[in-house]
């Protein structure tokens, strides 16, 4: 009934407005400019709060007409200025009317605008630009397109309060990437923002604040000049932990604790100053409690994650401050549940944040576990935290799965945890379905975390080899992305590390000799070094690699061949090395050395190598060759004793490095016997 | 102190060999009062120096007695800066353990600050705990302390936190009902009871940890090493002790109250709390009584400016907000100019004109009259008053006393040589107290002020003290300027107690003295650091130097005695009168009384109360409010904070109600 009512009513106020509407725009193009002016000032006066009439003034082209009169040289300031403020006005509505306003080439005009020597008028330009470039349908680089904007900017920065405030919040939100970085560096920006940190105004202060943080942010240049800025005498360093102290706004200790965190990651403060470990660490925890807003805890988490994760001692610290691991367990609860109507709203604002807040949650405790196993014993503690990881992996979100999965990679380093919670709750289960269909970013964590699920100790190994995992792993390392490759190769390495012959005869026909040999000549020195390693384990106990070097002998010495000619680092070669120590060991393989003499003579070139790691993987090689009890050990040995291999073992057998000494003394024996 | 001397004090010799040779003459003329007062005045000096000193160790460190060390210094300014609101008269705070309250097991040394633990340490019932001096004053808002372990002995079984008085101290803290500990070998929490839970890390040899307790929400947390490891306690009683508790040999911590800085930020903690109860305040609902609050505020302010007499000050703030003064205008100058001749040190005039204007008042508030008389004695000795004031006027020697003065002005003079002093030195006033403090003035009120010229009468108000005097004496009508200036001053006494008795003063004479407070101290100051002080001492003489003068004093006296002596017959005893008198008094027994340790009576300051209670008596006869109700306010207001700390809101701290007068 209501709505059958409502229907019409609706229509005829809209024609009505439109008519009125309608009425503002003509007076626009009255003759007499004292018409005009009044028509402008009457027409800000209608639209101020009313989003339909703003609607309704663009679709009736005011705005071409508003720029017109503020481009006109023959108009006067005050009309000007009234243009101005009448389109900030418009711009102050719906996304809609921001994105009709950038069509119709606002942001160029206003610009010009700006080179007015009237300060009311570059204010009134200023606030429209900034109500312009702070929505999210703007092109960030408008700003930066025409090089003569920013040095102008940094210009009007002395002009009043207002061109202040509205230029550093222009900066503040569309400073995006490191080139914006580097212009606004370039210009001058931080010697230019610096003094409004002590601003008369907290609204300067906070956006000048806002700017520091958007320009330290990943950026080591910037990050090693703030360390020396001096604002009034005090350093910048000072003015940030003051803007920390717990009586200022939750929004400024918050952004100078961002500061000082990024200028902690670029290496300008040190991770043990007392400004990173007595405030911002501190203040970051705060930033995480239940009495702040949800936003602010989400940031506080992010923020934190990123500060602690390269450094174990902030990570200790972080983890007993204020029972941070229990306050972010907090961070899962939401929705919190419902009871009344007038929560309907707080669910609503709940819902949105839940995906954000479950991530940063995971992300922080991802940072804060990488490297203590007590810490990481301690979040495992925390209630239901592995099943939140379990149904975290699943979600819907993507950021939420990465943060689930980075959280479970971290933990994964645990070797209890592998063997206890990981086992209990089949985490194994939702990675591998995770792994089926991810994107890249996911990817790279799964898959990482599959590496430690792999190892040898972990009870997680049988279920997942069982589940068809092989063909995933070997997919993987055909990726175009390198870390996927080494992922997937690392995975196989530890699956094959003292498996069952079926599984490596698995490892080695899914994977493909010739495909396994391609990654045998991989650009990336980590995709080498874990298929050599993988090779190393696949060739090992005697039936295994005599049954191996039976069917693939010929390409594996090539290969091994090809390496140790090749420029490679010594872990490569000592890795090569080991593999033909491991041939070496085999009872038949044996004889794919024994007669290859050019190989043979490797081997002496890297027992006389001045690197002691590959002088021992050689000596290695040639006592497995030389070792008795095995059939055919006597020729062996008068062979290599004919290459002179028994001189060069006399010789190492003096050798400084005892291991080497040994070694040697041992294969020495092998003769004497 | 500094004049405090033996010598000095012992002036039943003076009669004889006094050392200033110069009041010797006089000092006949007053013998007879030292008869009746030297006994009683030697024993009360007497004792009571000591007992002053011993207050001093004590209660106000601020004024740094010698025996003080450093590190008591500091922990006294330390514990002032982060708990104003505790008295601690009532209520001390903890300095130390308490070598009364501890187990035997518990040794104690460097200042009852380090335990150390000497039992056989086999078990659990070998734990020993110690308290502290004191409970934590709920005032304190936010309480916190120290404890550095010096070495975990064998097993680092040891308990920091809290108990209440009486917990068996052969436990660790925490095990028993009203006991609260954090234990070092296994990071847990005990809150009165024998297991714990989890609560934070171990802690061992070389760390600090810090428990903290608000009492605001009666909540506890600690800290290890400056880091703070979250809330431990909730619902915490009142009255707790901090307290350590050690179990093995060779377990020692040392305790920091505050003797040294805290390793934990607390004071940004608190900062925190105090931001929050101001916003709580700020923000305290008053719903749709919105109107009703504006009109109590403005009927408050301009009855308090009404009390005051700020005549015309209070009709342009009624004419602003379109209110009713409640008083007639006239009366309230009446009162105004009462007022002002108290502060200016005429109590003689002031209690004539009282007697004129509202009869019978002071006949039906004896003590009163007494107070102004024994008052008018003290302003007598001064100088200022009339009484005395008309002799030294026509007193040629009084000019003698100023050789250098161009004008000399006896009786401003005897107000306050040191300004006059420098006056001389230099014509434009050069103690530089008054021009900046007017200008201030000025802009506190700046619509009130408009027709005042801001910029000339702070000029002319300073050469008024001192080319007026001389004719003012005689001086009748005031030009249209110094109108001008009366108005003026009526918003000048406001902020700075400026007595300009030109204006409504139908009298001839001219007062303008400065009677600013910071201004006399300062002044004296200046004067003592300066070495001014011999000469303006010398300067400054009973009743101006006058020998009338001071035979009416003496007269005086004898008739305050007398007067005494009646209201004791007529109402009996009355202690108060008698120690009135007796201070009033013992001015006359030191060759300088404005240096003597009775001199502080002659301090303009101590006018004011005196002037207060007359203007509240008058008010009261006019069945008006004696006190301003924005002053009871303000009164109930810091009562209040006061019950709240009694009564263990911890949140008084943090609403002081000093922290919003500025």
């Amino acid at each position: 009934m209501a709505c059958l009512l409502e229907g019409p009513l609706r229509i005829s106020v809209l024609s009505e407005v439109t008519a009125t509407s309608r009425h503002y725009v003509d007076r626009l193009f009255d003759p007499d400019p004292q018409k005009v002016l009044q028509g402008v000032i009457d027409m800000k006066n209608a639209v101020i709060g009313n989003n339909k009439q703003k609607a309704n003034l663009i679709v009736l082209g005011a705005v071409p007409r508003l720029l017109y009169l503020l481009q006109q040289s023959s108009s006067s300031d005050m009309l000007r200025t009234e243009c101005a403020v009448v389109l900030g006005s418009l711009a102050m509505g719906t996304e809609n009317n921001i994105k009709s306003l950038v069509d119709c080439h606002i942001i160029p005009a206003l610009l010009q605008g700006l080179l007015s020597p009237n300060v009311s008028f570059i204010e009134a330009c200023l606030r429209c630009l900034r109500t312009v470039f702070i929505s999210p349908v703007t092109p960030v680089q408008l700003l930066y397109s025409d090089l003569t904007v920013i040095p102008h900017f940094i210009c009007l920065l002395s002009q009043s309060l207002h061109t202040q405030e509205y230029i550093t919040q222009i900066f503040s939100h569309c400073c995006k990437t490191p080139d914006h970085q580097t212009v606004l560096f370039n210009h001058g920006a931080i010697q230019n923002i610096a003094p409004l940190l002590n601003s008369s105004s907290p609204k300067v202060r906070m956006q000048a604040l806002k700017c520091f943080s958007v320009l330290a942010y990943e950026n080591t240049q910037v990050s090693m000049t703030l360390v020396n800025v001096l604002v009034d005498g005090e350093p910048l360093t000072q003015v940030f932990v003051r803007m920390m102290q717990r009586d200022k706004p939750i929004e400024m200790q918050l952004t100078a604790a961002k500061c000082l965190t990024y200028m902690c990651r670029a290496g300008a403060i040190r991770t043990d100053d007392s400004s990173i470990v007595l405030k911002t660490l501190p203040c970051l925890v705060r930033m995480c409690s239940k009495d702040r807003l949800l936003e602010e805890r989400v940031e506080g988490a992010e923020t934190l994650a990123f500060l602690v994760e390269p450094d174990v001692d902030l990570q200790r610290i972080a983890s007993v401050t204020d029972h941070l691991l229990a306050m972010l367990a907090d961070y899962f609860k939401y929705p919190s549940s419902v009871s009344t109507i007038a929560d309907i709203k707080r669910l609503d604002h709940d819902l949105k944040h839940a995906h954000e807040l479950r991530q940063a949650a995971f992300r922080l405790y991802a940072s804060l576990g990488s490297n203590d196993e007590d810490i990481r014993k301690k979040i495992t503690e925390t209630e239901n935290m592995m099943d939140r990881i379990v149904s975290g992996l699943s979600e819907s979100s993507i950021k939420v799965r990465l943060a689930a999965v980075r959280c479970l990679h971290s933990l994964s380093r645990s070797v209890q945890q592998l063997r206890t919670s990981f086992h209990d709750h089949a985490v194994w289960k939702p990675l591998m379905k995770l792994l089926q269909n991810a994107p890249d970013e996911v990817l790279i964590m799964a898959s990482s975390t599959l590496c430690n699920l792999l190892l040898e100790f972990s009870p997680s190994k049988e279920p997942i080899l069982e589940s068809g995992v092989i063909e995933l792993l070997c997919s993987l390392t055909q990726s175009d992305s390198p870390a996927l490759r080494v992922n997937g190769i690392w995975a196989l390495m530890n699956m094959a590390f003292q498996a069952d012959q079926k599984v490596k005869m698995e490892i080695v026909r899914s994977l493909g000799t010739d495909h396994l040999f391609r990654l045998l000549s991989d650009p990336d020195p980590n995709v080498l070094m874990k298929t050599l390693g993988l090779l190393r384990n696949l060739l090992s106990t005697r039936p295994h690699i005599d049954q191996l070097m039976g069917s693939h002998g010929k390409q594996i010495m090539q290969a091994v061949t090809l390496i140790l000619e090749g420029e490679h680092s010594i872990e490569v070669k000592d890795q090569t090395l080991c593999i033909l120590a491991n041939i070496a060991d085999g009872n038949t393989a044996k004889e794919l050395i024994m007669t290859n003499d050019d190989m043979l003579q490797k081997i002496k070139y890297y027992m006389g190598h001045s690197h002691v790691k590959l002088q021992l993987a050689a000596t290695f090689c040639i006592s497995n060759l030389i070792w008795n009890e095995e059939d055919g050990s006597q020729e062996r040995q008068d062979k290599l004793r004919e290459m002179g291999f028994v001189d060069i073992l006399h010789k190492l057998s003096q050798a400084t490095d005892p291991n080497l000494c040994d070694r040697a003394k041992t294969a020495m024996q092998q003769y004497l016997a | 102190m500094r004049k405090l001397l033996s010598s000095e004090l012992q002036f039943p010799h003076i009669t004889a060999n006094r050392p200033y040779s110069r009041c010797c003459p006089r000092m006949s003329h007053y013998c007879w009062f030292f008869q009746s007062l030297t006994l009683s005045l030697c024993k009360k000096l007497n004792t009571q120096n000591p007992k002053n000193m011993a207050e001093l160790g004590a209660g106000s460190p601020l004024l740094g007695d010698p025996a003080l060390n450093y590190q008591e210094h500091e922990l006294n300014e330390r514990l002032k800066r982060l708990y104003p609101a505790v008295n601690e008269e009532e209520t001390p705070l903890p300095r130390s353990w308490s070598p009364k309250d501890k187990y035997s097991y518990i040794g104690l040394s460097q200042n009852n600050l380090r335990v150390h633990y000497k039992g056989h340490g086999k078990n659990h019932k070998d734990a020993a705990s110690v308290r502290a001096t004191h409970p934590i004053p709920a005032a304190c808002g936010i309480y916190y302390f120290e404890v550095k372990i010096v070495s975990k002995g064998r097993d680092g079984y040891m308990g920091i936190g809290l108990s209440a008085q009486g917990v068996n101290m052969n436990r660790l803290p925490g095990w028993d009902k009203h006991s609260y500990g954090y234990h070092g070998d296994d990071g847990h929490s005990f809150c009165s009871s024998g297991t714990g839970q989890p609560y934070g890390p171990t802690f061992t040899t070389g760390d600090v940890i810090g428990c903290c307790v608000n009492l605001i929400n009666n909540t506890c947390f600690y800290t290890k090493n400056g880091h703070s490891l979250g809330v431990a306690f909730t619902d915490l009683p009142p009255n707790l002790y901090p307290t350590v508790g050690l179990q093995t040999p060779g377990e020692i911590v040392d305790a920091n109250f505050g003797q040294q800085p805290f390793v934990f930020d607390i004071e940004d903690y608190m900062s925190e709390w105090r931001a929050k109860i101001h916003s709580m305040i700020a923000r305290f609902p008053i719903g749709e009584r919105l109107g009703e609050w504006q009109a109590v505020l403005q009927n408050m302010v301009s009855s308090y400016l009404v009390h005051h007499g700020y005549c015309a000050t209070a009709t342009a703030f009624a004419r602003a907000t379109e209110t009713i003064i409640q008083e007639d205008p006239n009366s309230i100058k009446n009162r105004q100019r009462i007022q002002k001749l108290v502060l200016a040190g005429r109590v003689g005039e002031a209690i004539d004109a009282t007697q004129q204007l509202y009869p019978g008042l002071l006949e039906h508030n004896p003590n009163l009259l007494f107070m102004l008389k024994c008052r008018q004695f003290v302003e007598m000795v001064n100088g200022t008053d009339s009484e005395v004031r008309c002799f030294s006027v026509r007193s040629p020697k009084s000019q003698d006393s100023y050789p250098g003065s161009p004008s000399p002005s006896p009786r401003h003079g005897a107000n306050n040589p040191h300004l006059h002093s420098t006056g001389a030195d230099s014509p434009t006033c050069s103690n530089g107290v008054t021009p900046p403090n007017k200008t201030k003035t000025h802009s506190k009120y700046p619509s009130i002020s408009s027709a005042s010229s801001s910029s000339s009468s702070s000029p002319s108000s300073v050469n008024y003290s001192e080319s007026n005097s001389t004719d003012s004496t005689k001086s009748q009508p005031h030009s249209g300027t110094s109108n001008q200036e009366t108005s003026d001053s009526e918003m000048e006494i406001e902020a700075e107690h400026y007595s300009n008795g030109v204006a409504e003063n139908s009298s001839s004479r001219i007062m303008n003295g400065t009677y600013k407070h910071q201004e006399i101290l300062q002044v004296d100051d200046n004067s003592l650091g300066n070495g001014v002080a011999v000469e303006s001492c010398a300067s400054k003489q009973f009743c101006g130097g006058n020998q009338a003068a001071t035979e009416r004093m003496i007269q005086f006296g004898r008739e305050l005695q007398a007067l005494n002596e009646q209201l004791c017959r007529q109402y009996g005893k009355n202690t108060m009168h008698k120690k009135m008198l007796q201070d009033a008094f013992s001015l006359l027994a030191y060759s300088d009384p404005w240096d003597c340790p009775m001199g502080q009576q002659l301090d303009p300051m101590q006018r004011e109360s005196i002037c207060s209670a007359l203007n509240s008596a008058i008010l009261e006869s006019q069945n008006l409010p004696k006190q301003p109700p924005l002053m009871l306010a303000l009164g109930q207001a810091t009562e209040c904070v006061q019950l709240m700390a009694r009564v263990r809101s911890g949140s008084c701290s943090f609403a002081r109600v000093d922290n919003f007068l500025h």
